[in-house]
């Protein structure tokens, strides 16, 4: 089969998406909106600590009350009553202790979800407090209260990279920068609440149908739980009403919760999160405290890096130990760099636990390294293109893990020349740096300009624009992560339409849609004749998680090689049937199948009859797995991703010095993310990923009192609405690839990483002023700091 | 476009003759109605109202009479998809902030879950499921639809609906009405310059 095939009937045009129609109607089925006869509500059973130890529960005031079907805690547990990716350290339900107040340690189920709430608060629990940890830059000290005592340490993972040498590196650059930057929690806020149904089956076994991110990942889990086989766990994956990384690990417990109560009680179990129980229970983006120090020439070539970063992981390990390995290999940056030592560790606190959230460890070093690039080239003289022309990685560049680039086209630096040629960004930025500033409104602090608390209200000199940029390589996939494969179902009928199947989940980024683009671009029909079944984990093959922007990578690959397959099998009984040499190529396109030279042709529906006829099987399960890879984890070298992604992305803002407010008037996206296979589903994801990065660098945080989360709800988590960024410009280019289909590789993350990097960079071209600490809230901008509230009550509380 | 044509013409038979139609009777359609009274004799929530003090609530939902026992503790929000299986409508804060429980009441649009259910006592509510006119989808779904206005599709419905009473009050917005229009309406997954171009393509389709 041709390997980079060029004219394209299907891939890269504007296909609009496969479940439109059900979602606009309103007759999508998310998880919530299934029902089943005789089922029961549950309410969850919690605490008011961060840390405590559970000295007794005296469930007995309620044992007989006729709301209640059943209590259910770790007593009913068969199978393994703690579980994790790597470490096993999360309760499905607490005995002994509490470390964060979303920990549940018992659930209530019966038919009225409002009586039960009513019924919970007469339970009475016993504890003990414990000393709270919460500054995670502390977890590691020889007092800290250690969460998970049986572990001895609060460390959760560390990894090391040494490349060249970084003390001979330091001694002979000719200028050292040396900054710490902090990023804070954020919520993935996904716009439906977990909810999920489970449904004990006659035979034993069970099934489960939510809003679940990972199908084959919550199977494992429950059977784990249940203490049953993998076959007797089936888990049907709902419309899933956004996941952005955050519908994986919590969801799994709550499956394995509502499985357990289902096997308990012998009837369906549903249990369905309210917003605050959502913000209350999930985990969050990684916190990360950042020290970078960076040895560099007058020429601006960077020589040495030494960079040392703590993740807060919470009060659980979750995906900790995967986040924090992307950070130690992108931590340098897109940049070559000789001598780089970085250490990367990821520990235990009371505060809510961190996991997968799309950007997965990238976006905290990108604000870091993005910000000091443009500081170095500040103090150098430089505009921040130049200096990273200097050091951008270019083709056959060497990694800071060794890797040499050199088996995909490099175009780090074509995506920077394309953004700043279609944003005029050299020019802008030497203007906007220029710009007048009435400095009386001004107490200088250091280096640093500060409004004077006088100049609130001031009308002069209120606006400033700025322009900024930031750069970053992505590697595709899991990396050295994991194992990486996936499987595609791929099944022709005799009349020519085709269901489609992966392993790999729909999460609303138009996977489907994707999908169904590259089986009738092979298959030569249109994209109409394709229906998606229902995902389900007893009919596909695992093809691991969908996380890593790795759907259209690997699943493309996986339903391109199932196309292929089929198309040979129908190529092969046609030639025999014309009577054509062996080798003769047929074209599949139009719903025809031609062979040009000989005029010979047959319409796909009849020859899919055909087939039929003659016993050729047309249903095939296509497999893709990608090319080893390989790291040492004594001192981080290997080739991490067996590929790459480059991007650019430009912001210009406003910000107004007399309040602290920041305008984003326009995002400019570059992005190569190989061969782009739904122009519109790209957009989509470029459009998201943007606006997600714009409420991390300015708007989002959820702030923490003792472990206890403020923000719980819309009213005082802000999201972006659809007046919060003005324009998004998205442009991608193509660079060449073998991998996957055609070389279409990942996309959704790399939208989201860059953002707040380019809006900091921005925010400094316009005010003077140089932040370290996201968000670039209003106290930031104006106080630089933030101020936290002295208790945790909320409005009219 | 071809393939999007055909995908789409396909797709909506596909989906009118797999889902039926419901409960629902198209708000538009409602002259040509006959059974026009429905009285609703059974909901999920029968078992819980016997112990429990109810009004009753005569109010019309997409072009059809309902009356109904319930709880003055009820929101319209939780009627809607509790009692009526009208679950086209979406809780997602509860709380009044992020219009993904978004409906027309008597004109307006309004976020269901800070509304009790006998708010609606005598009025109008139109909900996405009365949207279409038999088999065809309105303007603004169809445009959702052509201008990928959603990705993940659970604040859908409530967008379809701001945007709904947007265009009763503006027929022909402008960019800035459309945005501040639209800016109570929530989307995590940030279709927002698609939802944009959506409600612009269907303003002009509706006056074409």
């Amino acid at each position: 089969m041709e390997k980079n095939k060029k004219n394209f009937k299907i891939v890269g045009k504007p296909i609009v998406r496969q479940d439109g129609v059900t979602k606009v109607t309103g007759k999508a089925k998310f998880a919530a909106d299934y029902n089943f006869p005789n089922e029961l509500q549950s309410v969850m059973l919690r605490i008011h600590s961060s840390h405590a130890l559970i000295k007794s529960i005296d469930f007995s005031c309620i044992e007989n009350d006729s709301n209640v079907a059943a209590i259910i805690d770790h007593r009913d547990i068969p199978g393994d009553k703690k579980v994790g990716v790597i470490k096993k350290d999360q309760p499905i339900f607490c005995s002994e202790k509490v470390v964060t107040p979303g920990d549940v340690i018992a659930m209530i189920v019966g038919k009225s979800e409002r009586e039960l709430i009513k019924i919970k608060d007469k339970i009475k629990i016993e504890y003990e407090d414990l000393p709270v940890l919460t500054d995670p830059s502390k977890s590691l000290e020889t007092d800290a209260p250690l969460i998970h005592p049986e572990y001895k340490s609060n460390l959760i993972v560390h990894y090391p990279l040494r490349k060249g040498n970084v003390d001979s590196g330091f001694s002979n650059s000719e200028h050292i920068l040396e900054q710490t930057y902090t990023t804070q929690n954020i919520e993935h806020a996904y716009i439906e609440p977990e909810c999920v149904t489970a449904i004990p089956q006659i035979d034993n076994s069970i099934k489960i149908i939510g809003s679940i991110q990972n199908p084959h990942t919550t199977r494992r889990i429950v059977a784990a739980v249940l203490g049953i086989s993998l076959s007797q766990v089936v888990i049907i994956q709902a419309d899933l009403g956004g996941s952005f990384g955050g519908k994986d690990d919590t969801m799994n417990i709550l499956s394995a919760r509502a499985a357990v109560a289902a096997i308990k009680t012998g009837r369906p179990v549903k249990i369905k999160y309210s917003r605050e129980d959502s913000i209350l229970e999930s985990y969050k983006r990684h916190p990360y405290v950042m020290h970078y120090k960076v040895g560099y020439n007058s020429s601006g070539k960077i020589t040495t890096m030494k960079i040392d970063v703590t993740a807060d992981g919470g009060a659980y390990a979750s995906m900790s130990p995967f986040v924090t390995w992307r950070t130690v290999v992108q931590a340098t940056g897109p940049y070559e760099i000789e001598n780089v030592w970085t250490d990367v560790k990821a520990v235990y606190t009371n505060n809510p636990y961190t996991g997968a959230m799309r950007g997965f460890g990238s976006p905290q070093p990108i604000f870091a390294q993005e910000s000091i690039m443009d500081e170095i080239a500040e103090r150098l003289g430089m505009n921040p293109v130049e200096i990273r022309e200097i050091n951008a990685l270019k083709q056959n560049s060497v990694t800071s893990t060794g890797q040499r680039l050199e088996n995909h086209e490099v175009t780090l630096t074509k995506a920077m020349k394309t953004a700043i040629e279609k944003t005029g960004f050299v020019d802008k930025w030497n203007n906007y740096r220029n710009q007048s500033l009435d400095k009386s409104n001004f107490i200088l602090s250091g280096e640093d300009l500060i409004l004077s608390e006088d100049k609130f209200i001031s009308r002069q000199d209120k606006l400033r624009r700025g322009i900024g940029l930031s750069i970053s390589l992505r590697g595709c996939s899991l990396g050295a992560e994991g194992i990486d494969a996936a499987a595609a179902l791929v099944a022709v009928q005799p009349d020519g339409s085709v269901y489609l199947l992966s392993g790999l989940a729909e999460n609303g980024q138009g996977l489907r849609t994707t999908y169904s683009i590259v089986a009738a671009e092979i298959l030569g029909i249109a994209t109409d004749k394709i229906i998606y079944l229902e995902q389900d984990t007893s009919r596909i093959p695992d093809s691991g998680p969908t996380v890593a922007s790795r759907a259209t990578l690997m699943g493309g690959g996986a339903f391109r090689n199932a196309s292929e397959i089929i198309q040979k099998r129908i190529t092969n009984l046609l030639l025999n049937e014309w009577q054509l040499d062996k080798e003769a190529e047929l074209i599949f396109e139009d719903s025809m199948i031609k062979h040009i030279a000989s005029n010979k042709s047959i319409e796909f529906t009849e020859a899919c009859s055909f087939a039929s006829q003659r016993g050729i099987n047309l249903s095939v399960v296509g497999w893709y797995k990608g090319p080893d890879v390989s790291w040492d984890e004594e001192i981080g070298q290997g080739s991490a991703y067996f590929t790459y992604v480059y991007g650019c992305h430009v912001a210009e803002v406003s910000v107004n010095i007399n309040t602290g407010e920041i305008y984003i008037n326009k995002i400019t996206a570059v992005h190569d993310a190989g061969k782009i296979i739904n122009i519109l589903g790209a957009q989509g994801q470029v459009y998201g990923g943007s606006t997600q990065g714009a409420g991390y660098a300015v708007w989002e945080e959820i702030d923490k009192h003792n472990g206890f989360i403020r923000e719980m709800n819309f009213d005082q988590y802000l999201i972006p609405t659809s007046k919060d960024i003005k324009s998004i410009d998205a442009i991608f280019i193509e660079g060449e690839d073998d991998y996957g289909a055609w070389g279409a590789k990942s996309l959704g993350e790399p939208t989201l990483e860059l953002t707040a990097g380019a809006i900091a960079n921005a925010v400094k071209n316009a005010t003077g002023k140089r932040y370290f600490n996201l968000p670039l809230n209003l106290e930031e901008i104006l106080l630089n700091r933030k101020l936290r509230p002295e208790d945790m009550k909320r409005g009219s509380e | 476009m071809k393939e999007e044509k055909n995908m789409k013409g396909i797709s909506r038979r596909r989906f009118i003759k797999g889902v039926g139609t419901g409960i629902v009777g198209s708000y538009v359609m409602l002259p040509t109605m006959k059974d026009s009274e429905a009285k609703i004799t059974k909901s999920p929530k029968d078992e819980v109202l016997e112990s429990v003090r109810t009004e009753t609530l005569e109010t019309t939902i997409n072009g059809r009479k309902v009356k109904s026992k319930v709880e003055p503790r009820t929101t319209l929000a939780d009627f809607l998809r509790d009692y009526l299986e009208l679950t086209g409508t979406k809780v997602v804060c509860n709380h009044g902030e992020c219009g993904g429980c978004s409906v027309i009441l008597d004109g307006r649009a309004v976020y269901s879950c800070m509304l009790l259910a006998l708010d609606a006592n005598g009025k109008e509510v139109i909900t996405i499921e009365g949207l279409m006119s038999g088999e065809n989808l309105h303007p603004l779904q169809q445009a959702f639809i052509e201008h990928d206005g959603l990705q993940c599709g659970f604040c859908t419905p409530g967008q379809i609906m701001a945007a709904y009473a947007l265009l009763k009050k503006f027929p022909n917005p402008t960019d800035e009405q459309i945005m501040t229009g639209m800016s109570g309406n929530l989307c995590r997954c940030a279709a927002y310059p698609n939802i944009i171009k959506s409600v612009r393509g269907a303003a002009k389709k509706m006056n074409s």
